[in-house]
């Protein structure tokens, strides 16, 4: 509708819907200069930091035992806890979406709860729930056991903050979606699993790679959950983040910084992606721009 | 107040929306601007209501020049297909809201505003509705409180875009006929922009015809419909058959036959002959007449619609013959138009070459 | 034959002919219930264990009041800050094209990318008394880290994304036209925007203050390195129940935990009024 014209000379009066170029101005300034300070400034530092005494000292931190250990052990936090949600959010969207039920509203809402639960909370309930004070903690112990202080631990805490991720991505876009094409598929004899298979899953695989890229980013850069469960054993149950703090206190910055840069580039990366896939397949990818 | 537009040009990035228009609306007319999508109509009123510059020309309100005045000063009540009511506002919200952003200096007491918005809510007919929201109305409501909305701010110039456009056929014609009385009462200078032919003969004082950013006639209802001044009017408002032709000699020629039409004073030379389907008689024998083959029959309401195949099926006409007329498909049908008018090529390729109206045309009866 | 009318029968389930519902919901309800439901309810359960004495206690004693109030005023600050600057970058992000508009729009989900134990180091980095803008400031007799300034700081960084991305889509669905109209009622600009704009927006703007402020109030990664943590003064509720777990002071943890709990639940719960209550009353939502 609106075609947009060139700023008008200064006699004339202004187009009813913009402001004028000075307010412009201004305003741009003022948001870049927001977004200079919160989010440029602190990217840049990591790098900055992480150099500081130049790569030889920057690649001999990354090589350390006790951080290879920490990349290790975030990889395999990942490796276990995103394909578990991704299948819990797989099902839990064909479940809402595809089906009508009473308590759907509830059970969505119950889905996004961990999303408002403080993550030092998050590792706290199990901490509550495994641990010695606990009906399970002797029980555990006397099976020689361990959850917490240990990797499964870690990876419990990691699923729980991650836990909505593919599925609240999954769940609007699958009930824009409808059940049209599924009952299609149904009615022309293919079975449950090849429904899902050659028809559900190809409508939905952006949607579904949006949620796995949130997903793993939270899982490889959750700190407060995971801190709370870890035990902080070094070499054994450090990760990534961990590691960071533990460097960082013992006033090691360059090489906290290193680990740090990495993680950042784990977060650029995302973000990268997650434009790509926003722009080349936004129409497929319901409520890219809600937020979590 | 009087509203004059003078050789105003509205130009979109290389576009042309407009080109070169002039026209003059007198204090408390009711004015249709119509035309097809595309005309231009819109532009020219958001280009008096100042929502757009124009490229070349001005606009005056009364004698003075409104280029230089913002939209906010130009007081024009405006209002839009799609109503843009403020949907957090209430109805008694959404009307006050042109008193309530005056500078303090002109601002109505608050006791005053709400008298307002209560009397032009009850000249809307929607009394009792001032505390809903507009999500809470009908499509005809909205409407009606977008025009109050207009109306609160005691509008120099009244301005609808195609206000009628999103409501069904019946809401439609309950609001036209409440438009034209509240028009009446309150005697604002109106324009109104529909692509409703019907509406605009309806409705309007006089319609501007708009094609292709520019005005085509401008006129009574009885000057478009029985007096167009271009072809594109003639096929544009109402019904119409068209045939080429050719003057020759004072008559026109449909080929080598003559049509018994007189074409006194038009050049020689080659034309389109328009006439409505229902302004005909049908003739016996054929000393100078419009002769065709019967290629289809339809019944339209209490008449019969006819295709004829003239020229040796060249060309197709359409006339009405009353019901109870026997037709037969593949019958030969001779008439001869009663009105019509034949706009000749020479005088149509004038005009597009130096921009000069009207183009020639004659006129029978 | 006799016509037989059956009463709509109540079900709890709308009948379907694709397959699967029994398996997929069951799985969901069943992991649901391991990973998220019943650890929560043992918070619930420790903390009714407790007793109400003891409870009232724990979380009325003065460490727990402060740690509370600074955990919730911080988040009240940056949260506000975010509404500020929020609205701003939306409107600027939706209304504007200047170079490099697209990456900054993807910039802003930064904060969600970005570890938060990464942004609580470069933070205290940038704002320690010897960092890029913590010693210009520190010269001016500001003091930012290790002070709650601190934290506000950092809880503006995480919250950033909430109030952008919540208004942003709804900035971009307003009509012109409503604009154009306000113009022609002799609206100047800055009335269009305070009275017709902006309450347009409340709604989603208020969703976006709630969920920034729910985040802050419950967020540890990015805060505890800037805090400085000094108690009564800089230290934060969730740092607190750190701290009690490594004094295994369980009871003392679970009591702050339930009352953080409650006041998260709160707020998703005004959250989802606020949501109700506008489709309710404008016919639209945030």
């Amino acid at each position: 509708m609106a075609l947009d014209i060139d700023a008008p000379a200064a006699t004339v009066p202004l187009r009813p819907t913009t402001e004028t170029p000075l307010a412009r101005g201004i305003l741009i300034a003022v948001a870049l200069a927001f977004l200079a300070f919160f989010l440029f400034l602190p990217l840049v530092i990591v790098f900055v930091e992480a150099f500081r005494r130049g790569a030889g000292v920057f690649l001999a931190a990354l090589a350390e035992p006790e951080t290879l250990a920490a990349i290790r052990l975030t990889l395999l936090v990942a490796a276990i806890s995103v394909p578990c949600n991704l299948v819990f959010g797989v099902a839990a969207a064909w479940a809402i979406a595809k089906f009508e039920f009473k308590g759907k509203a509830f059970l969505t809402t119950l889905i996004d709860l961990p999303f408002s639960v403080s993550p030092v909370i998050a590792g706290l309930v199990y901490v509550l729930l495994f641990g010695a004070g606990s009906a399970l903690g002797p029980w555990l112990k006397s099976h020689g056991i361990e959850i917490l202080f240990a990797v499964p631990g870690i990876v419990l805490a990691t699923i729980f903050v991650t836990f909505p991720f593919v599925a609240r991505e999954l769940i609007p876009l699958m009930q824009e979606q409808g059940t049209g094409d599924e009952e299609a598929a149904i009615a022309l004899g293919a079975s449950g699993w090849q429904t899902f298979w050659y028809v559900t899953l190809p409508n939905i695989k952006w949607g579904l790679l949006y949620g796995v890229l949130l997903c793993n980013a939270r899982a490889m850069g959750e700190f407060g959950a995971v801190s709370v469960v870890s035990g902080h054993v070094r070499g054994l149950t450090n990760t990534m983040p961990l590691q960071v703090e533990i460097l960082y206190n013992e006033y090691n910055f360059v090489a906290a910084f290193a680990v740090a840069s990495l993680l950042a580039l784990l977060a650029l990366v995302t973000l990268v992606l997650k434009t790509i896939l926003e722009m080349r397949y936004g129409h497929a990818i319901a409520g890219a721009a809600a937020p979590h | 107040m009087d509203l004059s537009i003078r050789n105003v040009s509205k130009a979109f990035e290389q576009f042309p929306a407009l080109r070169d228009v002039s026209l003059d609306i007198r204090s408390g007319e009711l004015v249709a601007l119509l035309g097809p999508s595309g005309s231009g109509k819109t532009t020219l009123l958001r280009l008096i209501a100042g929502l757009e510059r124009p490229t070349r020309g001005a606009i005056f309100f009364g004698g003075e020049d409104a280029s230089r005045r913002s939209v906010q000063e130009r007081n024009v009540g405006f209002v839009f297909q799609h109503y843009a009511l403020f949907r957090h506002m209430t109805v008694a919200d959404n009307i006050a809201f042109g008193l309530r952003v005056r500078p303090a200096a002109t601002r109505p007491s608050d006791r005053e505003i709400r008298r307002r918005a209560s009397e032009l809510l009850d000249l809307v007919q929607l009394t009792g509705l001032e505390r809903r929201y507009p999500h809470q109305l009908s499509g005809g409501q909205r409407q009606r409180v977008a025009l109050a909305r207009a109306l609160a701010i005691e509008p120099q110039v009244l301005l609808l875009d195609e206000p009628f456009g999103a409501l069904d056929a019946q809401v439609r014609r309950e609001l036209r006929r409440w438009l034209r009385e509240i028009h009446d009462a309150t005697g604002h200078t109106s324009l109104f922009v529909t692509h409703d032919q019907e509406e605009a003969l309806e409705l309007a004082d006089r319609v501007v015809v708009m094609s292709e950013g520019r005005i085509e006639q401008v006129g009574t209802a009885d000057e478009v419909y029985d007096r167009p001044t271009s072809p594109f009017v003639y096929g544009f408002i109402g019904d119409s058959s068209t045939l080429a032709a050719r003057a020759e000699h004072g008559t026109i020629w449909l080929d080598d036959r003559a049509t018994g039409l007189k074409a006194d004073g038009a050049p020689d030379g080659q034309g389109s002959l328009y006439f409505r389907p229902h302004d005909i008689t049908l003739v016996d024998g054929c000393g100078g007449c419009i002769a065709g083959i019967v290629s289809a029959v339809r019944r339209v309401a209490g008449n019969r619609r006819v295709e004829l195949a003239v020229g040796g099926g060249r060309e197709r006409v359409e006339i009405e013959l009353p019901a109870d007329q026997p037709v037969a498909l593949g019958g030969r049908i001779a008439f001869r138009p009663t009105k019509w008018r034949f706009y000749s090529d020479a005088a149509a390729a004038a005009e597009t070459a130096e921009a000069v109206p009207p183009a020639y045309a004659l006129t029978g009866s | 034959m006799s016509l037989v009318l059956a009463a709509p029968r109540w079900r709890w389930r709308r009948p379907s002919v694709l397959p699967g519902f029994g398996l997929t919901l069951g799985f969901a309800l069943v992991y649901l219930s391991l990973i998220v439901l019943i650890p929560l309810a043992g918070v619930v359960w420790r903390s009714a264990s407790l007793g109400w004495p003891q409870f009232w206690a724990i979380a009325t004693d003065e460490r727990t009041v402060q740690a509370l109030k600074i955990s919730f005023g911080a988040s009240l600050v940056a949260a506000s800050v975010n509404v500020v600057f929020g609205v701003i970058v939306a409107w600027v992000l939706v209304r504007y094209r200047f170079p490099g508009r697209r990456i900054v729009d993807a910039a802003v989900d930064l904060p969600f990318a970005l570890p938060t134990a990464v942004a609580g180091i470069a933070l205290t980095a940038i704002y320690a008394p010897n960092g890029w803008i913590g010693a210009p400031l520190v010269a001016l007799g500001f003091k930012v880290a290790f002070t709650p300034v601190g934290i506000v700081i950092a809880l503006v960084f995480i919250g950033l994304p909430f109030v952008v991305r919540t208004v942003q889509p709804v900035m971009e669905e307003i009509d012109r036209e409503v604009e154009e109209v306000a113009a022609t009622l002799g609206a100047r600009r800055w009335q269009t925007i305070s009275r017709v704009l902006l309450p347009g927006l409340a709604p989603s703007i208020l969703t976006g203050f709630a969920l920034a402020f729910a985040r802050a109030v419950g967020e540890y990664g990015s805060v505890i390195f800037i805090a400085g943590n000094i108690p009564y003064v800089s230290e934060i509720a969730p740092l607190l129940i750190v701290i009690r777990l490594e004094e295994y002071d369980y009871p003392a943890a679970t009591a702050i935990a339930a009352v953080m709990l409650a006041i998260s639940f709160v707020m998703l719960l005004v959250i989802n009024l606020v949501q109700a209550w506008s489709r309710r009353r404008f016919g639209y939502g945030a």
